[in-house]
């Protein structure tokens, strides 16, 4: 495990260190989405990053929506292969990955198979596979603290999906976050139990709303219609995966947003120089937050005070200098168990975090 | 082609395991348009009928759909050749339009079966599920037997996991009187909570931390491709399973009862047949069938219980299940043909730049053509048989 954070620690450096002279052949690269391409969510997320590394000289793309986590996404990928010449597909839905990712690497052991989200083991799995995945709960404690700068009732909520590491740990971040500048903040949260539910969603948001919740964020595939809600009743709202201050121009404050378009510019880089995963020009883990511009923030809305957006920025600084942490001890759990204890820093690459299951003191909800 | 015509039904059925030809029918003015026709000899109109309706309704639905995609900016030609190209063109297309036919072809019987009883039933999802899950359970108790142990007693759970389920709803039928349709519907959700309840608790292997999975079933047991290919089992399975349903149906005096349900409740019933207990069998082997797809969804591509297995197979399988017009049979053929087109919806969107919903709006021509179609069987008059 130390092997690994290790890893991940020098992982931002080695990548932007790249230089040499571009190959000139066009490098072909396939994108696969588990959703729709204009979801305001996860997929459009990916979708923009294809469209930023398309811009590229010498990049192709070719890409596929809506295809389900099963043999389709085997032969979305063997398609894009055969078919269209892809030398480095990213299948960037996080079940993609076992089995399906697995199996067809192992027949195109020269093809880059890249995925967003899953944790590579040398030992295991594949030499041409990798992952990359960004520290996005940074941009969700800033998104706390302007939350927590805006509310009248210090009542925000919390529309979540499933109680897995990856939610929890943006649900933790914002309160933090919140609670960071206004200490008696409750984060009410709600899980749907799913991805993709948008009646439940809404009706989820209707409930928060009308027990005095007056700011809303949320961790689904698509905030649409959470953001929507919002907005209609009047209140304020934070974003995520994309931006979606065009359909709250009122109520949206901020939000955490995924920049994939700099993350695929420099694997499509680093593959134009001949660099692969086997060779180990590319590694294998790739891992940043705010400051190796893997999330971004979106711009403040106009409802954001001046003191909102002065604490904001200075937390983004810290992120940006390095010396910010969030899981700093001592943290207790909403049960009142303290489950970092003080004196014990756990900087963002550290594996633990990626187990998290629990939530943090401030969160009305559990994880059961 | 089998021919689902109220009017005649009995009366074909009475007549046909000995394929003798019916006396001909007293003409009363105002007798529905279609009728048995009079001898064996000219039969061949309704054949050549059979073929031609449905492919003229596929002959329409291309040209809409080549007009759909010519205002998207694509060329409607270029764009059935592409289809083509990754349906059917190469080992490799095909090999990807069988692996997806599979699931269907067995999900497709979960309702085709029922309905020769005269009962809409589409529970074929909750019964893929239960199937996936119960077979998961199953092998992980036999886990250190050989792979073929394992192998079969993940069919067996599968199957009678997926029988169980339209069982219940069949049984609901027949002893409460429980809307088929609605009570399968239903059904559905039921077993997909159950397989989100499992796979996050009672099965959950603790280190599938972001995607909550049940235990896995060990590589080497799970089932292999056939030969060199990239098909799994399922298609054999698929396959397989339709020609013993359409013999059990058409070709055994089990079938005959069912048929005879179907076509009228009460005459069975005044027959002296078991109603009932045909009623419960045959929803069980109905459910049996995707029971035994969510097995192979587990066995042959997972090789884990989790949310992937619901993906809704079942709704492919409903449509199949109609526009095979519940010939066993013929859902081979449908299948194989839908699996064709969700294999060329990849290409549509890289090679054309055409929209994620541009495969289901050719599905849904195709599947509005067919079934329009149905209503024009008898109201050409040269496919009538002439009277003497």
């Amino acid at each position: 495990m130390k092997k690994l954070a290790k890893i991940i620690g020098s992982l931002a450096l080695a990548f932007t260190l790249s230089c040499g002279a571009a190959v000139a052949e066009d490098v072909t690269m396939g994108f696969i989405y588990v959703g729709a391409k204009d979801d305001y969510g996860y997929n459009q997320a990916h979708a923009e990053g294809k469209e930023g590394v398309a811009k590229m000289p010498g990049v192709k793309t070719v890409e596929e929506a809506q295809v389900p986590e099963t043999n389709d996404v085997q032969e979305t990928m063997r398609n894009m292969i055969d078919q269209d010449g892809a030398v480095v597909v990213f299948p960037t839905s996080f079940g993609y990955f076992d089995p399906h990712i697995l199996k067809v690497a192992k027949k195109y052991p020269k093809v880059q198979f890249l995925h967003c989200g899953g944790l590579y083991d040398a030992a295991k799995h594949p030499a041409n596979v990798g992952s990359y995945f960004g520290y996005i709960d940074e941009a969700q404690y800033i998104a706390g603290i302007v939350a927590a700068h805006t509310s009248k009732t210090g009542k925000l909520g919390f529309i979540a999906a499933k109680p897995i590491p990856q939610v929890l740990r943006n649900i933790n971040s914002f309160t933090l976050g919140a609670r960071s500048v206004k200490p008696t903040v409750t984060v009410q949260v709600i899980f749907t139990g799913d991805w993709a539910m948008p009646v439940k969603e809404a009706e989820a948001a209707t409930s928060l709303i009308d027990q005095g919740v007056d700011v809303l964020t949320c961790h689904v595939d698509s905030p649409k219609v959470i953001v929507q809600t919002a907005e209609k009743r009047g209140i304020y709202v934070c974003g995520y995966h994309a931006n979606q201050a065009s359909i709250a121009p009122k109520g949206y404050l901020t939000g955490a947003e995924w920049n994939w378009s700099a993350v695929y510019g420099q694997y499509a880089k680093a593959i134009k120089e001949g660099k692969t995963l086997e060779n180990g020009g590319i590694p294998h883990l790739v891992r940043g937050g705010l400051k190796e511009g893997f999330v971004k923030v979106s711009a403040y809305g106009p409802a954001v005070s001046d003191a909102a957006k002065k604490d904001a920025d200075a937390a983004l600084a810290k992120f940006m200098d390095g010396s910010m942490v969030i899981y700093k001890g001592e943290i207790k759990d909403n049960t009142g168990k303290v489950v970092i204890p003080a004196g014990t820093e756990l900087k963002q690459q550290d594996p633990v975090l990626e187990k998290m299951d629990y939530l943090v003191e401030g969160v009305i909800g559990s994880t059961k | 082609m089998d021919e689902p015509k109220p009017a005649s039904v009995i009366a074909s059925a009475t007549a046909e395991p000995p394929p003798e030809p019916l006396p001909p029918p007293e003409t009363q003015p105002g007798d529905i348009a279609r009728e048995r026709p009079p001898a064996r000899a000219l039969q061949w109109r309704s054949k050549v009928e059979a073929l031609v309706i449905p492919c003229g309704a596929i002959a329409v639905a291309l040209v809409l759909f080549g007009i759909f995609v010519w205002t998207q900016g694509a060329n409607p030609f270029a764009v059935f050749a592409s289809i083509y190209k990754a349906a059917f063109a190469s080992t490799r297309s095909f090999e990807n339009t069988l692996v997806r036919a599979a699931p269907i072809m067995l999900c497709a019987l979960g309702t085709a079966i029922p309905l020769r009883l005269g009962m809409v039933v589409i529970g074929n999802e909750g019964a893929l599920v239960m199937g996936g899950l119960m077979a998961t359970a199953a092998g992980l108790l036999v886990v250190e037997a050989p792979a073929l142990v394992v192998q079969l007693t993940m069919a067996g759970a599968g199957m009678v996991a997926g029988g169980t389920w339209l069982l219940i709803v069949g049984a609901l039928k027949h002893y409460r009187g429980v809307n088929e349709t609605i009570s399968s519907l239903l059904m559905n959700f039921i077993g997909i909570a159950l397989l989100n309840q499992a796979v996050n608790s009672w099965m959950k292997d603790p280190s599938s931390l972001n995607k909550p999975s049940s235990f896995p079933i060990p590589e080497e047991k799970m089932l292999t491709p056939l030969g060199t290919t990239d098909v799994h089992w399922g298609i054999v399975f698929g396959v397989v399973f339709c020609i013993v349903a359409y013999i059990l149906i058409h070709k055994t005096t089990f079938g005959f009862q069912i048929r005879t349900i179907g076509a009228n409740i009460r005459a069975a019933q005044l027959a002296g047949l078991a109603v009932g207990k045909v009623t419960l069998v045959t929803c069980f082997i109905a459910g049996a069938a995707p029971g035994l797809a969510g097995m192979v969804e587990v066995a042959a591509v997972h090789g884990v219980a989790n949310e992937s297995l619901n993906v809704w197979y079942g709704n492919a399988g409903i449509l199949v299940a109609f526009l095979a017009r519940q010939n066993a049979l013929a859902c081979i053929v449908v299948s194989v043909m839908l699996g064709g087109l969700l294999a060329s919806g990849g290409i549509l969107q890289r090679s054309h730049q055409l929209p994620d919903a541009t495969i289901l709006v050719f599905q849904g021509i195709v599947f509005l053509c067919i079934l329009y179609s149905e209503s024009l069987y008898g109201k050409f008059s040269i496919f009538q048989e002439k009277k003497s």
